[in-house]
């Protein structure tokens, strides 16, 4: 183990990666030489040149349609968009081509193509530098969709991706890139579809994404001093979800609340409760609640971006509630 | 196929019967959209097969085609056997996408067709990612976009061109520029008339052709695939063409947007006939020689139909296989 940030982690897998591998490939605005707007490539355009990290002009359906031609070809693409709002100007080549490619060629091509950006609530970003959006992803067939919480998972994930055959959202929260944490030293690889129980406890699940998993920690530990015991739950990857682990902590707990930053209607929320609905009911002693950011685009003042995202007080107050009913 | 371009005798015959292959499926499709065998959309590709076969004659199976809506030519051109097409379009399991995407996704990359699409715009920009790959893969081959005039005023054709030419990609950019998208007229949705003129915006050639003289868009097609293999990058070909037949099975032949008479005078220009009278006129093959290859194509594309009129259908119980190549 190592101690290393989020960033350096994630970086370290697609280093690995493209060193055994030479049909990866990295495209983005500022992914070749300046190393990436967010460090995702430092160093690597010194080691492997300008093929195989491309800077890009700024047209992302165009390059997410290169891309995905390139994956049909033998090459394996990885899309580096800085801000995942800047993904929205490809949905179009992403859902009418890259997820349908293998089903309409009936299996005979692949498509491993990688699709990494930065998302999150938080700087003042305002709304066209803010988004999440990777429900949208998990509605569609073809997707998956990762959503790492920690360095070590950020490099494990990132491996699994890397290595497999289908387009993959890599989802980095802007608050996390420079969390510190232990990293396994070489060849590490979490599996997709398969959550990690964060905490363990007895009187309330608390499953949460992405930076969510921190805010919820921090809660289960001050409550933890009333006798409190929360289970937190991160499914890391929401597509493929891990309803199995959800379910069995569930049975232990009774009862759930899901945090995710992104909005409610048919949400990952509503998602997971419909799972755990049609198949724990009677396990749960009381109704599923979900915790969301607000129905809005990101505002810019700090005490209005404050107000359309789940902290410590609301997840804490929803967890008071839950535990009241 | 490529064939030796010395050798006119095997080129002519190729082209020949290639094109007659095109026609004569495309026609046999017609009659059965009209008996009800298609269950979906059917865009024929009647009076524009010299450019799919003029391109086509100079590609192996390395070299990547992306087509569109209207791809049953560049399908059959690359390879595709008409009984897999007619399958295909029959919803059957011997389909060459086994029944999982009908006329508008006909797909066989072991020989090179990565996909007709029934959106328009993105083989552009596919064809640009096949030239990325031949570049970081060393692999020799080369990207080929078919699309229509409908596309040049789609943002995938800017973004494709520039990005193949920033790269100096492996690439050929086919316009069959057939004066209708659907039914809107180039002539209003462009104030340029021209599209092979725009590809000195993106610093590459463009290069204007009869689109209806196979020998004029082959001799285009080898230039631009010279100069993709010798890494010099990519090409504009704009095709000037017309369809004969309506948009889409089951529409009218015209409309508000053109006439009988228009009509009548392109199929005066019919590519096939018209490569017909040029083998006759050169000498390089005799009439008999021709018309064998015709009952040949026509006793091959009756029995296609007959095999897929006769093919299962595919198991409901596999629609989900293919979404993902690895489970979970």
């Amino acid at each position: 183990m190592t101690e290393k940030t989020f960033t350096e982690a994630a970086r370290e897998a697609l280093s690995d990666a493209m060193d055994a591998d030479p049909a990866i490939f990295v495209v983005g605005e500022g992914a070749g030489e300046r190393g990436g707007n967010f460090e995702t490539t430092a160093g690597l355009y010194e080691k492997h040149g300008p093929l195989r990290l491309c800077d890009t002009p700024i047209c992302e359906r165009g390059f997410i349609g290169m891309c995905t031609g390139a994956a049909m070809t033998g090459a394996r693409p990885v899309v580096d968009f800085m801000f995942t709002d800047f993904i929205l100007d490809g949905l179009g080549e992403l859902i009418n081509q890259t997820s349908k490619m293998q089903y309409m060629s009936n299996g005979r091509l692949k498509m491993p193509m990688v699709l990494r950006g930065c998302i999150g609530i938080g700087h003042s970003a305002a709304t066209h530098h803010s988004g999440s959006y990777y429900p949208f992803f998990v509605h569609i067939p073809g997707f998956r969709v990762a959503l790492p919480s920690n360095p070590a998972d950020a490099k494990g994930l990132f491996a699994t991706a890397l290595r497999g055959e289908d387009p993959v959202f890599f989802m980095e929260h802007r608050h996390l890139l420079n969390l510190k944490g232990p990293v396994p030293d070489g060849e590490h690889r979490v599996p997709f579809g398969q959550a990690a129980v964060v905490r363990e406890g007895t009187d309330a699940t608390v499953v949460a994404l992405t930076v969510m998993v921190h805010h919820a920690l921090q809660v289960a530990e001050e409550l933890s001093g009333e006798g409190i015991s929360l289970e937190i739950v991160d499914p890391r990857t929401v597509a493929p979800l891990d309803v199995e682990t959800i379910l069995a902590s569930v049975r232990k707990t009774g009862r759930l609340l899901i945090v995710d930053e992104t909005f409610m209607p048919c949400g990952i929320g509503a998602e997971i409760s419909a799972h755990v609905t049609e198949h724990g009911f009677d396990e749960l002693d009381a109704p599923i609640k979900r915790l969301n950011g607000a129905h809005v685009p990101t505002p810019y003042s700090p005490s209005l971006e404050r107000a359309v995202v789940p902290d410590r007080t609301t997840i804490e107050e929803t967890v008071r509630e839950l535990l009241a009913e | 196929m490529s064939v030796e371009r010395g050798d006119s005798f095997e080129l002519y015959r190729w082209l020949y019967r290639t094109m007659f292959t095109i026609r004569t499926v495309e026609e046999r499709l017609a009659r059965s959209f009209m008996a009800g065998l298609i269950h979906g959309a059917c865009h024929t590709y009647v009076g524009e097969e010299a450019v799919a076969a003029g391109v086509c004659a100079g590609l192996t199976d390395d070299d990547a085609v992306f087509s569109t809506h209207r791809g049953h030519g560049h399908a059959l051109a690359k390879g595709v056997s008409p009984a897999a097409l007619i399958a295909e379009l029959y919803g059957r399991e011997t389909g060459i996408s086994n029944g999982r995407g009908g006329s508008m996704h006909l797909f066989a990359p072991e020989i090179g067709l990565m996909g007709t699409s029934g959106i328009v715009g993105p083989c552009i920009l596919q064809a640009a990612g096949a030239g990325y790959s031949a570049r970081l893969l060393g692999n020799g081959g080369v990207g080929v976009a078919f699309f229509g005039d409908g596309a040049v005023g789609n943002g995938a054709f800017h973004e494709g061109l520039n990005l193949a030419a920033i790269y100096d990609l492996p690439v050929l950019f086919v316009c069959e520029n057939n004066l209708y998208a659907t039914e809107v007229p180039f002539s209003y949705a462009s104030r340029n008339p021209d599209v092979a003129s725009r590809a000195s915006s993106y610093g590459m050639p463009g290069v204007g052709v009869d689109g209806n003289d196979v020998l004029a868009v082959h001799e285009a097609a080898i230039e631009a695939l010279r100069r993709a293999r010798a890494g010099e990058g990519p090409t504009l070909i704009e095709a000037k063409t017309y369809r004969t037949r309506p948009h889409a099975e089951g529409m009218g032949l015209t409309g508000v947007y053109r006439t009988e008479e228009e009509v009548a005078e392109w199929r005066e220009k019919d590519p096939i006939s018209r490569f017909r009278r040029r083998i006759l006129s050169e000498g390089t093959m005799t009439a008999s020689d021709l018309d064998r290859i015709e009952a040949d194509v026509r006793t091959e594309v009756e029995e296609a139909e007959r095999e897929a009129a006769d093919s299962p259908w595919p198991d409901g119980g596999t629609a989900d296989r293919h979404v993902y190549r690895e489970t979970v």
